[in-house]
């Protein structure tokens, strides 16, 4: 099933929950809406779902306007990050609830429950109460219970967030899997990037009630349209400066106190002789070098895999993931090069990228 | 191991570590080392026995004996040479037991089911489903008959019931030509025996009731919204069952309060009109030991009234927990889980 929110926005008196979202959603695609905690990713859930009526706006579900329609007639699975497993009733109850209610057959209602929690490798314990599940567990019947009326649109809300590290990593390729596999529309609703860039066709990136972006992962990561969702998307986050970029001896470089980096032909024309600009540049592409841009290292925190450097330019400090093998020690003085063709930039007053602005 | 073993176990550690500062005891310390738990349990347990143990066996040992009025300060009402059940006999072969037995259980039944249990669990759904403050106010309207004076509350539904042309009601009546114009009160006073009490009693249910629904989160309803589940079955599947040990407890607790409250109906009708048409148990229990007609106020019966109604509460208590399976509503201590 399609979806299309149109202007889509939900006020309680002064308090804004969402602001004027567009966008759409094809069919049997998978969305993520990432953003900080309150930037209104549950209150647009929830008008989806029917549960919040919008106040202003529209939500279309394939050619129909739904605005008006009760949860009951939207045919859509929801999972809560609660997971919102009625206590009274055990592992069967619960996924046959909205079987139940829909009127299903006992016989007919039995088999597909069955069908659905053995899916979720929960069939052995259909007698059981939520509260002695593992959260693991209850997040499986949470989901069985979305999924047993076939919906055609499931919704999540930070479904994982309860989940410990490990079981939070094996689920989220689960439920990434099961969702591929039925072929179903799904709306996820994440805080964590990790999630998001991982699940996802496309993210919807909000803050305070307004969409930021909305576009496929690798374009997040490598166009991102704003600061905010530049600053959002990565993990370490990205680098910002604030520098002057001109033209000297055919080439384009990016300057500051103490800093003089070359920047590519490309992103140099878009952004020189515009006074001072955000350059944006992400740790992993700054690499330690025998020349550049010298820095004295403030702190070495180890990843595992890369260690994480911070260097402090001047004023600025820089963070940088190096290779374990440099063996880089606090206080130590190094030489960073910066010139890669991933950098962004940004005009500080609007916030948006100067290189892939519409 | 199960907390009361972890308890009895010598020289195990403290389940509450204690704690001090600067290393001087705190009062709580040291009453516990001097006295143990009992230091803490003994307010309680003095208020509990002077103002309701000793009344109670006071009341036991009166219903035996036939003090009244006449032979106050001559009968030794406390020697068991004096005892004898003698009142329970004439109570049970008092020829207005069945219809006072009668009239305390219509009395009990419908106010119950129409008021403190039913409309206290509607006006508490309803007003849980509309906006807050709209909500607060109904609530609020329906607490003002507990908050008026017994007395000054009595005398409004006196006018509400008076005859024509100034009972208020008669005055809507007249007109449209219902009734004869005389005192409803008169004519059909249980309606307003279970108004008065149920008006009254509705609020307590109702505040219970609101601030469990409330308590309940919020996922469960609209989980149950999304399953597709109208408000009706939200609140009869998912509602309900979640408030099922606080509906156990108005339903009781209201139950032994009906059965020995009285003094609306006898601010009301005081029984009447006529020979005991209204009069409950514990009215009777009243009217014997404390305002006899004669004058002569016959304590001794009047708590053998009094010591039945406490065996009826007692019995219709444990039917509740029983058909309500109280022990499955109890959870097992967590504590032993660990
Ligand atoms: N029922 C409500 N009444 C009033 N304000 C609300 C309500 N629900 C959410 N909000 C407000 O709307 C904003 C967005 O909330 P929410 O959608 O829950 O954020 P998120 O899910 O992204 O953390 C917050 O400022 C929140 O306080
Ligand atoms: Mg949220």
């Amino acid at each position: 099933m399609k979806v299309k929110l149109e202007n889509l926005s939900k006020r309680w008196g002064k308090v804004v929950g969402a602001d004027h979202i567009n966008l759409d959603i094809n069919d049997g695609e998978f969305v993520a809406f990432l953003g900080p905690s309150g930037c209104g990713k549950t209150t647009t859930l929830l008008m989806v779902a029917g549960i919040y009526k919008p106040t202003e706006g529209n939500i279309w579900f394939d050619n129909q306007v739904v605005n008006y329609m009760t949860p009951k007639d939207r045919n859509i699975g929801m999972v809560f990050q609660s997971y919102a497993l009625y206590p009274h009733m055990n592992v069967f109850q619960n996924i046959s609830y909205p079987l139940k209610l829909k009127k299903v057959p006992k016989n007919d209602m039995r088999e597909r429950a069955q069908r659905v929690a053995d899916m979720m490798g929960i069939g052995h314990l259909m007698d059981r109460r939520p509260a002695q599940l593992s959260g693991g567990q209850q997040q499986r019947v949470a989901l069985g219970r979305a999924l047993v009326k076939e919906p055609q649109l499931l919704l999540f809300d930070e479904p994982l967030s309860n989940l410990d590290a490990r079981l939070r990593l094996s689920m989220r390729g689960e439920i990434k899997r099961l969702v591929i596999e039925l072929g179903i529309t799904a709306i996820y609703v994440t805080h964590d990037q990790v999630e998001a860039m991982t699940m996802a066709d496309r993210i919807a990136v909000m803050k305070e009630g307004k969409l930021q972006a909305y576009d496929p992962p690798d374009e997040l990561y490598d166009q991102p349209r704003t600061l905010f969702v530049a600053g959002f998307v990565g993990n370490p986050p990205m680098n910002f400066l604030e520098v002057e970029v001109s033209r000297k001896n055919g080439d384009y470089h990016a300057h500051r106190e103490k800093f003089d980096a070359i920047v590519p032909t490309e992103q140099g024309e878009k952004t020189a002789g515009k006074g001072n600009v955000i350059m944006g540049i992400r740790p992993e592409d700054i690499t330690i070098s025998d020349e550049g841009v010298g820095g004295e290292i403030y702190v070495v925190e180890p990843l595992g895999r890369d260690d994480l450097v911070t260097v402090q330019i001047g004023e600025a400090i820089v963070h940088v993931l190096a290779d374990p093998v440099l063996g880089l020690k606090m206080g130590q003085n190094v030489t960073l090069d910066f010139s890669t063709h991933k950098v962004q930039f940004f005009d500080p007053q609007t916030e948006k990228s100067l290189l892939w602005a519409e | 191991m199960s907390l009361a073993s972890r308890l009895k176990r010598g020289g195990a550690p403290p389940l509450f570590p204690t704690h001090s500062k600067g290393g001087m005891p705190s009062i709580g310390d040291r009453l516990r080392s001097r006295f143990g738990s009992y230091g803490f349990l003994a307010p309680a347990a003095v208020l509990v026995t002077l103002f309701f143990f000793i009344p109670v066996v006071i009341i036991l040992v009166l219903s035996f004996s036939d003090l009244d009025a006449a032979n106050f300060g001559t009968l030794q009402w406390w020697l068991p040479e004096n005892w004898s059940l003698d009142n329970y006999a004439k109570i049970f072969n008092n020829k207005f037991f069945p219809k006072i037995l009668g009239n305390t259980a219509f009395y009990v039944v419908s106010t119950l089911t129409l008021f403190n249990f039913s409309s206290a669990l509607i006006i508490a759904l309803l007003t849980t489903h509309v906006e807050r403050r709209t909500g607060f106010f109904f609530r609020v309207l329906w607490l003002l008959p507990r908050l008026t004076p017994s007395v000054i509350y009595i005398m409004m539904w006196q006018r509400i019931a008076a005859r024509a042309p100034h009972g208020i009601l008669n005055q809507l009546l007249v007109p449209l030509g219902i009734g004869t114009g005389g005192n409803l009160l008169q004519a059909s006073p249980w309606p307003f025996v279970i108004l008065v009490n149920g008006m009254i009693g509705a609020s307590f249910g109702m505040v219970i009731f609101t601030s469990a629904i409330e308590a309940i989160p919020r996922d469960y309803m609209m989980a149950s919204k999304v399953d597709g589940a109208s408000t009706l079955q939200t609140i009869r599947y998912v509602i309900l069952p979640a408030i099922k040990w606080p509906i156990l407890f108005v339903i009781t607790y209201q139950t032994l309060s009906l059965l020995t409250s009285f003094e609306q109906i006898m601010l009301l009708t005081d029984g009447g009109p006529g020979l005991y048409h209204t009069e409950v148990w514990a009215l009777t229990a009243y009217h014997r030991a404390l305002s006899n007609y004669f004058g002569n106020n016959q304590w001794g019966y009047g708590a053998a009234w009094a010591v039945i109604l406490v065996i009826i509460g007692v019995i219709a208590a444990s039917i509740y927990m029983r058909v309500f399976k109280f022990d499955e509503l109890v959870e097992e201590p967590k504590i032993d889980l660990l």
